[in-house]
């Protein structure tokens, strides 16, 4: 059963590899030194701040407590991730792996069903570590500082802190309704990204 | 006189060129484009424009919770169509599909028609389809796919917005009457798209 195992577990890496992408970072130079240019990354790039976004939304819906969570879990996550992105370099990671983000968040946030605190951390916590990693790999292959990493960071944390207070207030009504339909927004977006991705 | 002018000219020069910078040009090719294109494309057809809003209209008709159903499934249907467009899947009829979605959506707003929320979702969401697929991946060459997804989908969502925003009117009897009135100069145009796709 041992052997099997691993054959699988090396056709995959193989798949992986085969189908692994190189990273873009899209670090610009603003002039305001690397922790600068970390913090326009998430404002700029729609790959990595309408997941956050999403995060925002979904942690929002589900209370000041998975509120709480998420924001930790999803800053700490992405500067860890980010940092191992780094070190380690380039991910095995298939072009379309960015849009599972899209589409799993902005379901999530259309669908607004309750989820426990544990589960919504988790999710952010996998969100911060794949797209930190990719920025970290993106940054080391561009040759930039590091420290741009933090200003991602503390972008992802206070874009997240930000949105999600504005959400955690809405109870029934029309504005929550609102939410669900920008989750379905980012589903939509995901669902065209993946088949972009597939295209290329 | 003469003499001073051409030195000041001299260093001018020097100083600019002292100043001058490499210029960038590269600013993530397309990225821009594709937002604004994304976000007209849907704005560009008229039968896209009025199947959108029928939609809202309808749905405002409807009441809760269809005025938020359908908008939801709309652009989450219209994806899965343009992601079979982009994949290379192709969809029979997609003209003849897409004059019909103004035609039929027309009509049960001039109707006022109340099926089951089901059958409005998956009519809406039928039609979605054709919408995706002919829309979805008309993206110009050089331009960021997924900016003008997001374009794309968002307009869309808006022009739903616009139809929601004009059926509050149904709350009153000269409004009710006005939104049927609408309803049937949309079928009407609905009938027009569909004998230019179908002659």
């Amino acid at each position: 059963m041992r052997l099997p195992g691993r054959r699988a577990g090396r056709a995959i890496i193989l798949v992986a590899a085969a189908a692994s992408s190189t990273v873009e970072a899209h670090l610009a130079t603003t002039g305001l030194g690397p922790v600068g240019d970390g913090v326009s990354h998430v404002l700029l790039s729609p790959d990595d701040l309408v997941p956050v976004l999403a995060m925002a939304l979904l942690a929002g819906l589900n209370g000041p407590r998975a509120r709480r969570h998420a924001l930790l879990a999803l800053s700490g996550a992405w500067l860890a991730g980010g940092i191992a992105g780094f070190a380690a370099g380039n991910p095995l990671l298939p072009a379309w792996a960015p849009t599972v983000s899209f589409l799993a968040l902005g379901g999530l946030v259309a669908a607004d069903r309750r989820l426990s605190p544990a589960f919504v951390a988790a999710i952010a916590l996998a969100l911060g570590l794949a797209h930190g990693w990719l920025n970290g790999a993106g940054i080391a292959e561009a040759r930039r500082e590091a420290l741009a990493l933090l200003g991602i960071a503390a972008a992802v944390f206070v874009v997240t802190a930000a949105v999600s207070a504005a959400v955690v207030s809405l109870q029934e009504g029309w504005r929550r309704v609102a939410v669900r339909v920008a989750g379905s927004w980012v589903a939509a977006v995901g669902l065209l990204m993946l088949g972009w991705a597939l295209r290329a | 006189m003469k003499g001073l002018l051409s030195r000041l000219g001299t260093v001018a020069g020097l100083v600019l060129l002292a100043c001058a910078t490499p210029a960038f040009a590269h600013v993530q090719q397309g990225q821009a484009q594709g937002l604004v294109t994304g976000l007209l494309h849907p704005v560009s057809g008229l039968d896209h424009v009025l199947a959108m809003i029928a939609v809202g209209l309808w749905g405002a008709q409807l009441g809760r919770p269809a005025v938020w159903v359908l908008p939801v499934t709309f652009p989450m249907v219209m994806a899965c169509g343009g992601f079979l467009g982009l994949v290379g899947i192709g969809l029979p009829g997609i003209e003849a599909g897409i004059a019909l979605s103004v035609l039929l959506l027309g009509l049960m707003v001039a109707l006022e028609a109340k099926p089951k929320l089901a059958v409005a979702a998956v009519l809406v969401g039928a039609f979605a389809i054709f919408h995706g697929h002919a829309h979805g991946t008309e993206l110009p060459a050089g331009q960021s796919g997924l900016l003008y997804s997001i374009g794309f989908v968002v307009a869309t969502g808006c022009l739903h917005g616009v139809g929601i925003l004009i059926g509050v009117a149904h709350r009153w009897p000269r409004g009710r009457l006005a939104l049927r009135v609408a309803g049937t100069a949309v079928s009407l145009a609905g009938v027009a798209f569909v004998a230019r796709a179908f002659l």
